[in-house]
Parts: C-alpha cells; sequence; structure tokens
C-alpha cells in the first residue's frame, strides 16, 4: 500500500525551520480510497436507473345506467377478450348462434403477446394508419411539413375511417399486466380509438364462448 | 533454480488512477441518484413503451397485489387542504402536528376513523398494523372513502396548480395552464387482478375524469 516517503534524513533530530522536501511526497491515499468506494458502492445500490414513466389511457364517459350498450357497427373493429394471461379477439360485429349474419355465427380466434402473436396482428389490421405515419416521417424528414402538421395529421389518420377501431373486455380472472401489455402494443400499432368496455358491456354469449375457450 | 526473494517492505502501488476512477463514479452515481422516499409497500411494475415523465401535481392511487389501496397527493401544500377537508366532512379534529405529518408522509393506506392513529403510529409497522386499504367498494355517501380522497385531492392540487401557474406565468409568459393541471395516475402491481383496479378506475370515471396514466417501467421500443 502506498506509505508516507520519509524525505531524506530530516525525519528526526534537526529543530527548527524544516527544509522544503525534495522529490514527490508519497501520501497514504488509504483512507481516502476507503472513502470513495464506500460512497461509490452506497450510491451504486441505492440509484435507480430507469425512472418509471406514466402511459395515459383515455376511459370513455360513463353511461347512464338508463342507457343502452351499442355493439359497435363499425366494419374495422376488433374486439379483444382479456383473460388471465390469454387473449382472443374476433373483428366487427358480434353474431350469436341464432342471428343472422353473412359468415356465420362469430368465433374467437387466440392470439398472444409475443411479437409474432398480437403485434403482426395489429400491424396487419391498422396497416392504413402505418403507412400514413410512414409516409407523414418522410415528409418531414425532407421538411415538407413541421411537426405541428405531423402531429395533426397523425391524429386525423387515426380518426380515419379506415383506421382500427379496439375494444377491449376483461373477465374478472384477467391481471394488470395483461391489460397494460395489450394497451402498449395498440400503441405500438398507432391505434387512436380504443375503448375499454365495462362488464355490464360483455355479452353473454361472449362470456360463453370464452368459458369454452378456457378448458 | 534460484529461491524467489520475496520483497522485504510492501511494495507500493501508485493508487492515482484507481482514485480518480473511483472518484469520477461516485460523482456520477451522486448526481444520478434520485431518491426513493420510502414507500410503505412493493408494487412491481409493468412494462410499456411509453417515455412520458412522470408528472409534477399529480393524485396517486396505488393497488397493490391483494387489492389494497394507497392514496398520495404529490403537492404538500394540496395534501394539506385534503385533511382539513376530510376533517370537516368526517367531523375528525388533526392536530397542527398531525396536518404536518400527513403532509410529509408518503402514500398512506387506512380507513378516515383510523387515520388518526395512523399518523400517529411509527412509519414501519404501519403496514402491518393497517391491512384494511381506503374503503372503496360502496358507491354510498360517505362509506366510498377512495372517491372522498380523490375529490378533495382534485380540487386541492387544481387550486395549488392555478398558483403556481401564476407565480410561473410572471416569470414566464409561455407557460401552459395544462401543464399544471393535476394528472391522475395510477399505479397497479402488475398481478393485481383487472377487476380490483377497475374499481379503482370506476371511482375516478364517476367522478368523471376519465383521461388516467398508469405508471409503468420503460421497455424499448421495437423498431
Amino acid at each position: 500500500m502506498a506509505e508516507i516517503a520519509e524525505g531524506g534524513d530530516n525525519g528526526h533530530g534537526k529543530k527548527g525551520k524544516k527544509r522544503a522536501k525534495k522529490g514527490n511526497p508519497r501520501i497514504d491515499m488509504t483512507p481516502m480510497v476507503d472513502l470513495a468506494f464506500l460512497l461509490l458502492t452506497f450510491f451504486v445500490l441505492t440509484s435507480t436507473f430507469s425512472k418509471p414513466k406514466v402511459m395515459s389511457l383515455v376511459y370513455p364517459a360513463k353511461l347512464d345506467k338508463n342507457d343502452e350498450v351499442k355493439q359497435p357497427e363499425i366494419k374495422n373493429a376488433i374486439t379483444f377478450l382479456l383473460s388471465k394471461d390469454k387473449i382472443y379477439y374476433y373483428s366487427g360485429k358480434f353474431y350469436g348462434k341464432d342471428e343472422p349474419s353473412p359468415t356465420g355465427p362469430t368465433k374467437l380466434s387466440e392470439t398472444d403477446f409475443g411479437p409474432d402473436g398480437i403485434r403482426k396482428l395489429l400491424a396487419e389490421r391498422n396497416e392504413f394508419v402505418l403507412t400514413e405515419k410512414l409516409t407523414l416521417q418522410n415528409k418531414l424528414k425532407s421538411k415538407e411539413i413541421d411537426t405541428l402538421t405531423y402531429d395533426k395529421q397523425l391524429i386525423d389518420a387515426k380518426k380515419d375511417k379506415k383506421s382500427l377501431k379496439v375494444l377491449i373486455k376483461t373477465d374478472d380472472k384477467a391481471i394488470c399486466k395483461n391489460f397494460i401489455d395489450l394497451i402498449d402494443e395498440l400503441k405500438i400499432a398507432e391505434i387512436g380509438v380504443v375503448a375499454p368496455i365495462d362488464d355490464d358491456g360483455f355479452l353473454e354469449e361472449e362470456k360463453e364462448l370464452l368459458k369454452q375457450k378456457l378448458k | 533454480m534460484p529461491k524467489l526473494k520475496m520483497p522485504k517492505s510492501s511494495p507500493s502501488i501508485d493508487m492515482t488512477p484507481m482514485v480518480d476512477l473511483a472518484f469520477l463514479l461516485v460523482t456520477f452515481f451522486m448526481l444520478s441518484a434520485s431518491f426513493r422516499s420510502p414507500e410503505p409497500f412493493e408494487v412491481s411494475l409493468p412494462s410499456s413503451v411509453t417515455d412520458k415523465d412522470i408528472p409534477k401535481n399529480a393524485l396517486i392511487v396505488t393497488v397493490d397485489k391483494t387489492g389494497k389501496i394507497f392514496f398520495n397527493v404529490s403537492n404538500p401544500e394540496a395534501k394539506g387542504e385534503v385533511l382539513d377537508n376530510i376533517a370537516s366532512t368526517y367531523n375528525i379534529k388533526f392536530t397542527e402536528d398531525e396536518r404536518q405529518e400527513f403532509q410529509m408522509m408518503a402514500s398512506f393506506s387506512c380507513p378516515v376513523n383510523k387515520l388518526k392513529e395512523y399518523i400517529n403510529s411509527e412509519a414501519e409497522i404501519r403496514k402491518e398494523a393497517f391491512p384494511e386499504g381506503i374503503p372503496a367498494d360502496t358507491s354510498e355517501a360517505l362509506t366510498n372513502e377512495l372517491r372522498y380522497w380523490i375529490q378533495f385531492g382534485d380540487a386541492a392540487a387544481r387550486n395549488t396548480g392555478r398558483t403556481n401557474f401564476e407565480e410561473a406565468k410572471m416569470k414566464n409568459a409561455s407557460v401552459k395552464i395544462d401543464d399544471f393541471k393535476p394528472k391522475y395516475i395510477l399505479r397497479v402491481d402488475g398481478d393485481t387482478e383487472y377487476s380490483k383496479a377497475k374499481k379503482v378506475i370506476d371511482v375516478f370515471r364517476d367522478l368523471n375524469l376519465n383521461n388516467l396514466n398508469f405508471i409503468t417501467s420503460m421497455e424499448i421500443a421495437p423498431i
């Protein structure tokens, strides 16, 4: 370890004026190093690297109890049914067993949270907005438009008829992580219209289909 | 082979670079560290790709794994005002010391009738001593306490937000009032059942506060 080197022969004996030492005096740095590492360890252990962030989600305003819950009539809507770590979906309107429909009664399809599951699905369905976003980004790069117009046009694209609308229904077993993951995927896919539906919006037949799938 | 001679005195090493590095790291961690206020619960956050920071003026409702509800107002002034309102609604008197302790407290979790006891107990035992959380079950008046906390919290946070906005406007005319309005933050554990979080969400929605923010840890966005 580092030590104080006694410079020359003036360590003892001579009193009175000390002469300035020649050469580099060595200082014992051990305590300083100890302290530095102590502090270092402390800060490494206590610091949190990634600050938590917030993800905003606008819920639809509450309806009066007397109002009827209407099924979406829009064509390009997709409904997700969420259960614990499982996610099912169907597109468009829900057709019950006995209802007349162009394609027969609605069936649930399963997907997962992997990159080939829901992300791919949403990217395909919401191609309109994603391509729109790409062209807007290119325009922004070549400085045809400024950021304000970019933001405005992107919002317009998200509201467009051709963009995908999403409804989310959660059953009583679904956990928050699933829900937030789903919302996250929707953000990645640039989906503007998201509606988490209340429990009473869950159709009986949907519940039954979900039960059958979960078995 | 000749025997290796061991050096008699301990060899001295030049520690200057090491010390330099150590202090550099110390400085870095000291400057980048932000201390977490000790919260009386653990919540494992789900992750998302959003990069919005947590707003300064906020009402924070936490739901832990078991569905226990915690509440906090980030602005201490507003927090004091909330306590005054709660005190007059439920006819409880708080001393000045209790009010101050309440303002300093992290998120709390207890029914209003035990709040006095909660404030006066040691921070370490609060978690075990008060397992109930804030009641939010019924929609009846006065028993849905979370509703009152949020309602008063919102009003108080709006007031302080407005005062802060006036002050900031004096210095810089370009500030927007929207940045000072209170935000509503939900901190849910990833493993909480959504139906439990929904209870809290419904309280917010009953008060017509529909724009909620979920706290998440950051995740890298796919390209």
